[in-house]
């Protein structure tokens, strides 16, 4: 089969297509977008009648996986990791109803690169009690999408498949395997697995527990998990995911001389760990996360063989792996490079030329400054870089803006103000804004439509040309629903009318709607 | 064969796209290669960077350790001074030395030069101002500077701009192929 250059995001939408899947719904979020804007942009997929989608947010993107499970076709749901706490709900319910055909696909972003956390996904997965797959490269990232979806189907599990930035963001050959076709669609073969009655759900939680021998077993049997011989036994390795390359980048030949063990696939494999804890003095655990398998193997009293990792900071707790702490583990010297001259300079993100958020800004800026005791609370999106022109008090998470907003209010802080995006309204805004119209919360929600996705790279917003409507169908005052333009010669009335809706006692909407720069250039090169 | 390249810029600046054009000529040659980069919050208007490893032997890790680069290639001189750490002793920086200010505090230029001319192996130019005569994008100019260290001949590298831009037409590949002979001749000098 052809060599395809793909991300490790790319690897895995086209081991999605090729591996007979039916339906993609995700929610996009770095680093894991590519997934689903591939197979939206594949013309394979849409030959093969693949449906792919933008959802509103992660639980409705799951939910419509289990949908098309229940049809009895593969889907998958791709998103960041902290999208996953936002489906926490059907992904522990879909873990327990032993939903067949459904991989759950999270992007991990040790480092933070574009996120508020490290949350490392496995920890879900080990509480929801399924199989995970952790690839190690970009061909197991395709070649895991095709055995994920095996393992699901034959074992009666959801699969949670967990990527680090690097992997999702990093482009290698990739060889393809051939096309399967899609799965018929068919009832349920336990019409009752669906129906989470405490009746049913007891018994199915009983099968999930009988299962688990049988996860492990395909853990140890698979293939992906490796014992690799070392003849130094003063060190045992176990290395997860993408650490094993970091761990291979330094012995240039190839050949690390203390016994590894490299685990892909979880449940831990038993017997190769058990192996390899006989075998060797000492035993070192890397892991481009947190330390959850570390912490597996020490236990919580730590007696035996001395294991160490991230838990006791021979690997630094935080931030990601890399080959350099591997080797300062191993107390190997590596080259250094040069120092960074002092005369560099912090050249941090910020808001393009010309963005409509600046304007924004500049106009409640402009009206926070005559209320002293005033906060703002912010949102997640490109917006939140609103913090370095000083305009927002709080990013927390999808959807706090308004609500953090609620609360504040109700304890005595006026004014208090949200800022959200469109997307994110979209994503988790509703809700909250229902909140404050039955409680007659008096809050200023700021929401900026730039008609996109931006921060993610353009995707579709899904309250997109509805905003106004939503706002009134969840009660908001029509007359308190402001819209204006964020242009700098619209200035001086955008701070008059923001400042009108911070002096009305109740909840007022604005909405400041211009087309986001970087979208609108593309439009125009088109 | 092995070459570990750093490219960094500014985001939005189009250094990262320049990994492409290697990355096809190095698959061609049936070298084997990865290349990360960082997508997201840091791609707007900050500082962006990303490792290109090239190898006829297996490559590992994803991005190059420190002190291990061949080659840093930066569309901005004071990002080419970020990315230090990662070059070897006797690695190559090639750099647009055009500021890219769109920061308060960017540092004075003479500072920002005199940290380079401590590095062995530099290649520092205008690439906005060749960029102008040859009426292209800077970017395939330092592209063209970077090409006598990388250990791929002009060649294959043409072959990969006719490759990745022949569907725009003739006139752009025309285009891509001027900027990358200017680079190339500036770099000789």
């Amino acid at each position: 089969m052809e060599k395809l250059l793909l991300l490790g995001d790319e690897a895995i939408a086209q081991g999605f297509i090729d591996a007979g899947g039916s339906a993609i719904n995700s929610y996009p979020g770095t680093p894991s977008t590519q997934i689903t804007e591939y197979v939206m942009k594949s013309k394979q997929a849409r030959e093969q009648g693949v449906i792919a989608n933008w959802c509103a947010n992660e639980k409705t993107a799951l939910e419509a996986s289990i949908g098309v499970a229940y049809a009895g076709k593969r889907a998958m749901t791709c998103m960041k990791h902290v999208g996953l706490n936002v489906c926490g709900d059907p992904f522990m319910n879909a873990a327990i109803i032993g939903t067949k055909g459904v991989l759950v696909v999270v992007a991990d972003d040790p480092s933070m690169f574009s996120s508020q956390d490290e949350q490392d996904s496995r920890y879900y997965g080990h509480w929801a009690m399924i199989p995970m797959l952790e690839p190690s490269n970009q061909q197991e990232a395709y070649d895991m999408v095709h055995f994920g979806f095996e393992l699901s189907e034959k074992l009666g599990t959801p699969v949670l498949y967990r990527i680090p930035t690097r992997l999702a963001h990093s482009r290698a050959g990739v060889v393809r395997k051939p096309v399967r076709p899609q799965n018929e669609l068919t009832e349920p073969a336990d019409a009752k697995s669906f129906v989470l009655l405490p009746a049913n759900a007891k018994r199915l939680y009983r099968e999930l527990i009988d299962k688990q021998p049988a996860f492990t077993k395909s853990s140890e049997e698979s293939g992906f998990n490796k014992y690799i011989p070392g003849e130094n036994k003063k060190l045992g390795i176990i290395t997860t995911g993408i650490a094993y390359n970091y761990l291979m980048e330094n012995f240039k030949d190839g050949h690390c001389p203390y016994p590894v063990v490299k685990i892909t696939q979880y449940p831990l494999p038993y017997d190769m760990l058990n192996k390899l804890y006989d075998e060797v003095d000492e035993i070192l655990v890397l892991e481009d996360g947190q330390p959850f398998v570390e912490e597996h193997i020490k236990g919580f009293l730590g007696k035996g063989k001395k294991v160490m990792g991230r838990l006791d900071e021979t690997i630094r707790r935080d931030g990601e792996l890399n080959a350099e702490k591997v080797a300062k583990a191993l107390g190997m010297k590596m080259d250094a490079g040069f120092s960074v001259p002092e005369v560099v300079t912090n050249r941090p993100p910020a808001l393009c030329q010309g963005c409509p958020h600046v304007d924004s800004y500049n106009a409640l800026n402009a009206v926070m400054a005559n209320h002293k005791g005033g906060k703002v609370f912010g949102d997640i999106g490109c917006y939140t870089l609103g913090f370095n022109m000083g305009a927002i008090n709080t990013t927390v998470c999808m959807g706090a803006s308004i609500t953090m907003a609620k609360g504040a209010s109700e304890v005595g802080i006026f004014p208090a103000v949200a800022v959200i995006g469109d997307g994110t309204f979209g994503h988790s805004g509703l809700t909250g804004l229902m909140d404050c119209v039955n409680e007659n919360a008096n809050v200023v929600v700021m929401i900026l439509d730039n008609d996109i996705t931006a921060m993610t790279g353009g995707q579709p917003s899904s309250a997109h040309n509805k905003i106004r409507r939503i706002c009134e169908g969840l009660g908001v005052a029509p007359e308190h629903i402001r819209d204006i333009v964020p242009l700098p010669k619209n200035h001086e009335e955008n701070v008059r009318i923001i400042e009108e809706e911070v002096n009305y006692n109740g909840v007022s909407v604005i909405i400041p709607h211009r087309t986001c720069i970087v979208e609108l250039k593309k439009h125009m090169k088109k | 064969m092995k070459k570990d390249i750093v490219l960094c810029g500014v985001g939005g600046d189009g250094i990262v796209s320049v990994a492409k054009i290697i990355s096809d000529a190095a698959l061609n040659m049936g070298l084997n290669l990865k290349q990360s980069e960082i997508h997201g919050m840091s791609q707007r208007g900050g500082s962006v960077f990303s490792h290109l490893r090239l190898s006829s032997e297996p490559i590992f890790a994803d991005v190059i350790p420190e002190g291990q680069a061949d080659i840093i290639l930066s569309s901005e001189p004071m990002e080419a001074l970020r990315y230090l750490p990662w070059l070897a002793k006797d690695g190559w920086i090639i750099t647009n030395n055009e500021p890219f200010v769109n920061i308060a505090n960017y540092p004075d230029m003479e500072k920002v030069n005199a940290e380079l001319a401590k590095i062995k192996n530099v290649v520092s130019f205008n690439a906005n101002e060749i960029a102008k005569v040859v009426k292209a994008r800077s970017n395939m100019v330092l592209l063209g500077a970077t090409v006598p260290y990388l250990g791929i001949e002009l060649a294959k590298v043409e072959e990969a701009i006719n490759h990745i831009f022949g569907n725009k037409g003739a006139e752009v590949v025309e285009q891509n192929m001027k900027a990358l002979h200017a680079g190339y001749e500036q770099a000789k000098k």
